[in-house]
């Protein structure tokens, strides 16, 4: 007789359904997990320790490339820490703008995680079609930064200029041409509101699409529904937040419960799921992309009637304009402070925190009143949320386990930081 | 939030001597423990229904080594000007003992956790100065909230706080088999070794690092009277 016991797997670094670089370690039971020990670190920077050897904001960049599916959510968290420490009011325009591109931001990736979750676990259109619209609200990226995802848009104080006034179309090329080149462009005769205000009418149909593709799908059901069930009492002391405690069926939500920029001020639902399983957690985000549509409709709304700044006109902390540079001496010598010292910071320490598409993304600062921080502090929510693994997938089949790291959303970037 | 102003009175008045001290600014709430109570604090925090901070957030190790320095001087002029070249004394420079300048900093090494009750809509942040400098070392509250596992775990492969009563206190950032605590301030930014593969070995050799480190921008700190203004305005409103 063969003598049988449990065996360890190794699951990635290179295993396409981990995200990137997870190695988790799995003791088996034949195909039953009985420990899960994650691996991380494998993409570590130590984005915390540059940021305290550089000025304020040459760090907003880092920010892009810690959660790199949602840029401007992180950077959203760390300008907000700086504002809270120098005492700056942000002008109500640059709030909405904010605002918007944080819900832009949110759909994006959402799309990316409901593509990737359902090629995880077998559906291979989705992945296809969700990028689809990614690359239509990318395109807006690229339109107000020049980069289409890595934008360094928010600025403390503000955002780092308005929006355009002219969407860029394609141009005629073997590849876009005749009536294709038409449909590409259809959108985009205005500015970039109203090509927004095009994407926004236009998107419930596609969410609609997908969840054509899975909502009802037995396949997906049967991968999803009761695996990697969270009890609400189990999402709480692990410090889960986002899509991951909601879908326990805990309406939190900072959007609501502590609004920054101008949540207060937008209409919207929060969805809450009842099982706490995969499923939920899939209808949750599903449910999320619609109401950003939503408030990006009220965001695009309100920025079309209302002109004006888009950052402080505090020359101490945001640069003064280029045309008044040419003339003013007084701007000349306050651009180039902040651009080789930047500009220093009142003493004292402050937590900023954002709901980022994946839960609370934060910002510790301490500042000892310094051009740099002195601490710095980024709390990611894909760390907390992985730690829970063990707990979670224990006495779950190999094949959840898949299942159960597409609804983390995890995103390396983050969670090595 | 509600009555935010309170909160730190509040639990001055219930945890009493626990609370070294306690401080409310702009909304945040921030009292200090010290690590003998660390653990029965955080127990009361979290089932006492008055505060029920069922969530903790956060946990960040801190490393107070070269805090308030500066390391562009200003009294030093040659006839060219301000020299922006950084000598003397900077993070690295100096041990705890011997440091510079005198701050209000008690210790080198702090914990700081960030708490959050969803029932109350409330956030804390509480600290705990760790005793030894040497080995600092402060209660894990796993048993607490079993969230803070891996954020342990992090501030002791970042900072090497040990946290006692950890069930699984191994490092998690870094490289397995790293050498020291790259958050610490007297860890240089570039590390101190270098990877490459050795054609001759056939295999990746680690050496020292060959390059030496160069600070771009000098740390300054200004003392801004707009600032000092700003904050006496803030104190005198408070009271």
């Amino acid at each position: 007789m063969e003598e049988i016991r449990n065996y360890t797997m190794n699951f990635g670094p290179q295993h396409p359904a981990a995200h990137g670089v997870l190695r988790l370690v799995l003791e088996m039971d034949g195909e039953t997990v009985v420990r899960a020990d994650p691996h991380i670190g494998l993409l570590h920077r130590g984005t915390e320790k540059l940021a305290e050897s550089k000025p304020y904001n040459q760090s907003i960049g880092y920010m892009d490339r810690l959660d790199y599916v949602s840029m401007m959510c992180n950077e959203h968290a760390y300008v907000r820490a700086i504002e809270n420490l120098l005492g700056v009011e942000v002008p109500e325009r640059a709030q909405w703008i904010r605002t918007m591109f944080d819900e832009i931001t949110r759909i994006l990736n959402h799309l990316m995680w409901i593509g990737s979750n359902a090629l995880d676990l077998g559906a291979m259109a989705v992945f296809l079609y969700a990028f689809r619209e990614r690359e239509e609200l990318m395109d807006c990226y690229e339109a107000v930064s020049g980069a289409r995802m890595h934008a360094t848009y928010y600025r403390p104080g503000g955002v780092y200029r308005d929006l355009p006034a002219q969407m860029p179309k394609y141009k005629e090329s073997r590849w876009h041409k005749g009536n294709d080149l038409k449909r590409f462009n259809q959108w985009r005769e205005g500015s970039m509101l109203d090509y927004l205000e095009s994407f926004c009418a236009d998107f419930p149909g596609k969410v609609d699409e997908y969840e054509e593709l899975l909502t009802g799908n037995r396949i997906w059901k049967q991968r999803t529904v009761d695996i990697g069930v969270v009890p609400p009492d189990l999402a709480r002391a692990w410090g889960m937040t986002g899509p991951m405690l909601r879908g326990s069926g805990i309406a939190w939500d900072l959007r609501k419960k502590q609004p920054y920029a101008k949540y207060a001020e937008v209409d919207f639902d929060i969805p809450v799921g009842v099982n706490g399983d995969c499923y939920d957690r899939y209808l949750v985000r599903v449910e999320e992309m619609r109401q950003s549509n939503r408030i990006i409709q009220q965001c695009v709304a309100w920025l079309k009637a209302n002109p004006g700044p888009v950052i402080v006109q505090n020359y101490k902390v945001a640069p003064p304009k280029r045309e008044e540079m040419k003339e003013d001496m007084e701007a000349l010598i306050h651009h180039f402070k902040l651009f080789t010292e930047g500009y220093c910071v009142p003493a004292g320490e402050t937590y900023a925190a954002v709901e980022a598409p994946k839960g609370e993304f934060g910002c510790y600062l301490i500042s000892d009143g310094a051009n740099k921080p002195f601490r710095c502090k980024l709390r990611a929510p894909g760390f907390a949320h992985l730690s829970s693994m063990d707990t979670v997938v224990r006495g779950h089949m190999l094949a959840d386990v898949v299942a159960m790291i597409g609804t983390y959303d995890v995103v390396f970037g983050e969670i090595d930081r | 939030m509600s009555e935010p102003a309170s909160l730190a009175r509040r639990l001055e008045v219930q945890l009493g001597p626990k609370v070294v001290s306690s401080i409310e600014r702009k909304g945040e709430t921030t009292i200090e423990v010290l690590p003998e109570n660390w653990l029965s604090v955080a127990k009361t925090l979290r089932d006492d229904p008055a505060w029920q901070f069922e969530q903790c957030i956060d946990v960040c190790g801190v490393d107070y080594l070269s805090y308030g320095q500066t390391e562009w001087d200003t009294t030093d002029v040659s006839s060219e000007g301000f020299s922006r070249g950084v000598e003397g004394k900077g993070a690295g420079r100096f041990s705890w003992a011997e440091r510079p300048r005198d701050t209000n900093i008690p210790r080198r090494f702090a914990v700081v956790v960030h708490l959050l009750s969803i029932a109350h809509n409330q956030r804390l942040r509480m600290r705990a100065f760790c005793e030894d400098d040497d080995v600092p070392t402060v209660p894990s509250l796993v048993e607490v909230w079993p969230a803070v596992n891996w954020f342990e775990r992090e501030a002791f492969d970042l900072f090497g706080i040990v946290f006692e009563g950890h069930p699984d206190l191994r490092r998690i950032l870094t490289d397995y088999g790293f050498v020291g605590h790259a958050f610490r301030k007297d860890f240089p930014l570039i590390g101190n070794v270098e990877v490459r593969y050795d054609p001759e070995k056939k295999r990746v050799v680690y050496e020292p690092v060959s390059i030496e480190p160069r600070v771009l921008v000098p740390r300054t700190i200004r003392d801004d009277s707009r600032y000092e203004q700003a904050m006496a305005e803030r104190e005198a409103g408070a009271k």
